[in-house]
């Protein structure tokens, strides 16, 4: 099997297939009705491109293993996601803040994906931007309410900014896969994306009243399987079942 | 303060050719959340490609106790109908 | 106006639901009716949104990614049909938020079948088929009911519920087609479900108040035990397709009525969940108070956000 297309794939999959469980934990406990309904959109049209994704990646690694064996059966530190995914839902200035710096990501990325010469990867790019494009308008939509809405609010997502703003970084790194994907022109060169990301995610906050956060420190591993405290627990749970009852039909 | 998110009214075209609809309503804050709300609400199972929405304040509804009134005349305007005018069976479709 | 002026409206009123006619907000109605549909509409509507949690339980830990999908698209359905619902409701001249009130305040009652908890994956598939089951028996009817708003909330409440109780017959049919483990869990899920879910479709005629005139109105179609028997008759043969055995000594077909005979309710039991005091009760309504609560700073930054923009937009006009 092609080993870096599929830890290449593994690397963009795990990043919707942990931000849609984060996502699917909030379901039943929006601040509106209105907005419960919204956040589940996003985790279905995430888990959807997973399931496209690891069914792929099972048929490249063409040994029987399903697209639920590559979700559920691999070790923590075979999880590819980036660690601004895998943070917790604090509150719904966190959901935001963490959706809109991934969504303003996943939008660049993806477009020059679909430019891949995998016709695989880039028939699920062309799928996936539509519903992406609307996480980050919706995502963007909130920022700028919740920055510029009141004093408590503009507080709290400002805080939440700040915060995840330590994992951005990371989005722009290359794992050894990817610089080998890049080379055989399947791949996207994340790095090239960086100068956008942050012109983008900058004028967003300035619009929401939001001061971009200064700090140079970030964090990072996710990549290369190192995840934050948060992540054993969201796989406890994304696991348990095949953990408990294992070689079972669902 | 705390104002709540007023109602609005959801209007869905099914598709291109017919027109939209009234299909429920629902909370948002502005027009923009609405239609957004609308969205993620009323097309889930794609039943739209149009979205129309309305704050329900501004909308004028006319008063059932005028039906009398309002609707009633028109019930003896039969000439308004194609089917008052007598023309010979060998006239087939007019 | 005056008493005989009521009366009389009331009289036509009666008269147009009796001739199936359908009754608009606008249109004039006895405050009774008005009370009984806010009443019997938003505890179908906060029923929906309880409904949420014991299922939403098992979200994060779906046993693969298609059941993952499908049982997060179910809820999220419930959140749309509990909307429908106080929508519909709203037009009767109540507030969502007050409806919300009602039901943190412990005033309003929702379906006590979600006071209890869900406690395998297996309860997913037990929920989907009884639970869900007992509902359409309840809603179908409901379709067709006199006040206009709620017919149609029903109406598309319906027709998107069709897939939930496959939805969970089809859990059921691979747990039971699985290891014996596996369909034990299917059939402990039916030993915990099935009196809860008889209890579902409300107490026994003899003590059910409203019925004369819910049946009048069209809120109800026909009594509970009617329902019941309905449901137990229909959902007999599909446990025996699963093999499963209904955990009722007393089950047994009744060739004469041409339905199946049962064994007695714990109604104890029904009273005491009704009541407030089921396995789940406090966890329910604190999740759902805590939902209200968590998210009022961000209701009220999206409606001040709203009115600076609009105070913009007047500013510019001008």
């Amino acid at each position: 099997m092609n080993k870096n297309l599929y830890k290449y794939l593994l690397g963009i999959a795990d990043n919707s297939l942990i931000l849609g469980q984060r996502l699917g934990e909030l379901c039943g406990h929006g601040p509106s009705l209105e907005t419960d309904i919204a956040c589940t959109n996003m985790s279905l049209d995430l888990l959807g491109q997973v399931r496209s994704y690891y069914q792929y990646a099972a048929k490249i690694a063409g040994d029987g293993r399903t697209e639920d064996d590559i979700a559920m059966l691999r070790k923590e530190r075979e999880y590819f996601n980036v660690l601004l995914v895998e943070q917790p839902n604090t509150d719904f200035g966190y959901t935001m803040a963490r959706q809109f710096l991934f969504d303003v990501y996943h939008f660049l990325m993806l477009t020059e994906l679909e430019k891949s010469t995998d016709l695989n990867l880039s028939a699920i790019a062309k799928k996936s931007i539509k519903e992406v494009s609307y996480h980050k308008r919706f995502s963007s939509d909130w920022i700028k309410r919740l920055g510029d809405g009141t004093e408590e609010s503009h507080k709290r997502i400002q805080t939440a900014i700040n915060d995840l703003w330590t994992y951005t970084d990371e989005l722009f790194h290359q794992t050894e896969a990817d610089k080998a994907m890049v080379a055989e022109g399947v791949g996207v060169d994340v790095t090239k994306l960086k100068g956008a990301y942050y012109e983008e995610v900058n004028a967003v906050l300035e619009e929401a009243t939001l001061s971009v956060p200064e700090s140079k420190y970030f964090q990072k591993g996710g990549k290369q399987g190192i995840h934050t405290e948060h992540m054993g627990y969201l796989l406890a749970d994304l696991q348990y079942m095949q953990r408990a009852y294992p070689n079972m039909e669902w | 303060m705390s104002k709540n998110w007023p109602l609005w009214e959801v209007f869905v075209r099914s598709k291109n050719g017919l027109e939209h609809r009234h299909c429920g309503s629902l909370h948002a804050a502005d027009a923009e959340m609405a239609l957004e709300n609308a969205r993620d609400v009323y097309t889930r199972r794609s039943e739209g490609v149009s979205i129309w929405v309305v704050e329900s304040k501004h909308i004028t509804a006319s008063n059932p106790e005028n039906n009398g009134e309002m609707f009633e005349p028109a019930q003896d305007k039969v000439y308004r109908h194609p089917t008052f005018y007598d023309l010979p069976d060998e006239v087939k479709h007019m | 106006m005056s008493e005989e002026q009521i009366k009389n409206l009331e009289a036509q009123f009666e008269a147009r639901i009796a001739r199936d006619e359908k009754i608009e907000p606008k249109d004039w109605m006895p405050e009774k009716y008005r009370k009984t549909h806010i009443r019997q509409m938003s505890q179908h509507a906060h029923s929906e949104i309880v409904g949420m949690l014991p299922e939403g339980n098992w979200i994060t830990r779906a046993p693969s990614l298609r059941r993952k999908v499908a049982l997060l698209a179910k809820v999220q359905d419930e959140a749309g049909h509990g909307l429908y619902l106080y929508s519909a409701t709203e037009t009767l001249g109540v507030s969502r938020e007050e409806m919300y009130e009602q039901l943190h305040k412990g005033k309003a009652k929702y379906s006590s079948i979600f006071n209890y908890p869900t406690i395998t994956w297996a309860d997913m598939g037990a929920i989907g088929w009884l639970v869900d089951g007992a509902a359409i028996i309840n809603q179908v009817p409901l379709c067709n009911t006199s006040y206009g708003p709620y017919a149609r909330a029903m109406i598309r409440v319906c027709k998107e519920e069709s897939f939930h109780q496959r939805q969970g017959y089809e859990i059921m049919l691979k747990l039971c087609n699985g290891t014996p483990e596996q369909k034990e869990m299917a059939q402990d899920a039916l030993n915990r479900w099935w009196w809860p879910s008889l209890m579902m479709l409300g107490p026994t005629d003899a003590e059910s108040i409203h019925t004369e005139q819910s049946m009048k109105w069209k809120l109800k179609r026909k009594s509970n035990d009617d329902l019941r028997q309905q449901f137990i008759d229909q959902t007999v043969p599909q446990a025996d397709i699963l093999g499963l055995t209904i955990p009722d000594s007393d089950l047994k077909w009744n060739e004469e009525r041409q339905s199946y005979d049962f064994g007695e309710i714990n109604w104890d039991e029904f009273w005491q969940v009704v009541k407030g005091h089921g396995p789940m009760n406090k966890v329910r309504m604190k999740a759902r108070v805590d939902a209200w609560e968590n998210g009022k700073w961000v209701r009220d930054a999206a409606m001040a956000h709203a009115e600076k923009k609009q105070e913009r937009k007047e500013k510019l006009a001008m």
